[in-house]
């Protein structure tokens, strides 16, 4: 199987590095060379340097034959447009797109978008550990 | 009219102000502090501090209403497709402008349906292309709803097509001869229009015909 990981920072490069040792075949795209570095020194895959809205670096990266595409870049408007790309120039089944803010995950997911909001799972973590913490109860004063 | 406008850069305040003095009812949204607060003192309430690709920023600006007119015309590509797409889709926007700053991404625009869309660099050159007399086939017009676009080219000496008549010309399947200017004269072109050396001729065809009207009209 064949992926295409975009943006190789924190989260791309652990994506990456994950499928990789998932026996997947990955390519990751980012804009700055230095990026390749996070995927450590025996990174057997492929790396392009280039921007994911370029439909070349897509090309290079061999966006033609692969099966899943992950975009997770900082920039959540970029993902959302590259993730159409994807889906809709190059009829790729599984596209995954990583969207900080809440609302537009949601308004894309809707669209048939695979959107993961980071923000929202920090939400609903965090409101859970509140509600399960065990605060003793207060003696009722009269 | 209720135009809103996202992005407050030359281009977006410019627009602004031409809009206002035409009567309009305008709201810009313009996400740098530093340029929101220059322009709020010209514009004062008109103009909010926000990134307009954050719905509670275009709700508070007004976007459920909705507008009569949405205008992307902020720096990034992203951005703008984005608002385009969260004005029409979400909130029934019907009308939608986008600025295209690389024309690189102008297929993206295309790609989600954003049909009215403006480039100046694309505009740029083919102004560029208008001048540049060795250019023998000239882009005046690109009509991109019809798949259509309109050419001018001069017929030059010993060329295949010159003392012929329009109807004998042998032109592609999909393109067509609109009108013929000899003399700083124009005419529509019909079947019995006779080409001549010097005429410049302006045709319409689909785009990718450029090279069979090229052959039949210029090259010897």
């Amino acid at each position: 199987m064949k992926a295409i990981v975009v943006g190789c920072g924190r989260v791309g490069s652990s994506i990456a590095l994950q499928l990789a040792r998932e026996e997947w075949d990955v390519t990751a795209i980012d804009e700055k060379e230095e990026a390749l570095q996070r995927l450590g020194e025996h990174w057997a895959g492929g790396f392009v340097v280039g921007h994911g809205m370029d439909t070349e670096i897509l090309r290079k990266a061999g966006i033609e034959e692969t099966d899943a595409v992950v975009v997770a870049t900082d920039g959540d408007n970029t993902n959302i447009v590259i993730g159409q790309v994807a889906q809709k120039r190059f009829d790729i089944q599984c596209v995954v797109i990583r969207v900080l803010d809440p609302a537009r995950a949601e308004f894309y997911n809707e669209r048939g978008l695979r959107t993961v909001c980071p923000t929202k799972t920090a939400i609903d973590a965090l409101t859970e550990a509140v509600r399960s913490c065990e605060i003793p109860r207060q003696e009722a004063t009269v | 009219m209720y135009v809103l406008i996202a992005g407050g850069g030359k281009v977006g305040s410019s627009v602004m102000r031409s809009l206002l003095r035409k009567g309009h009812e305008v709201t810009l949204i313009e996400q740098r502090r530093d340029r929101f607060d220059r322009l709020e003192e010209e514009f004062e309430h008109m103009v909010m501090n926000g990134d307009a690709t954050e719905l509670y920023v275009l709700e508070r600006a007004g976007i459920g209403r909705p507008p009569d007119l949405v205008l992307a015309l902020t720096g990034d590509d992203e951005d703008n497709m984005v608002i385009c797409q969260l004005a029409r889709d979400k909130y029934g926007v019907d009308k939608v402008v986008a600025r295209v700053n690389d024309p690189r991404n102008q297929p993206h625009f295309d790609l989600l349906g954003i049909q009215q869309t403006v480039c100046a660099v694309s505009n740029i050159l083919g102004l560029v292309e208008h001048e540049v007399p060795e250019h023998d086939l000239i882009h005046l017009l690109e009509l991109r709803k019809e798949n259509l676009e309109i050419v001018e080219v001069q017929i030059p000496k010993g060329a295949p097509s010159v003392g012929k008549k329009v109807e004998r010309l042998p032109l592609p399947e999909g393109a067509r001869l609109i009108s013929v200017m000899r003399n700083g004269q124009s005419e529509i072109a019909v079947g019995s229009t006779e080409l001549h050396e010097g005429d410049q001729v302006l045709a319409v065809l689909q785009p990718g015909k450029e090279d069979e009207l090229r052959r039949v009209l210029l090259q010897s």
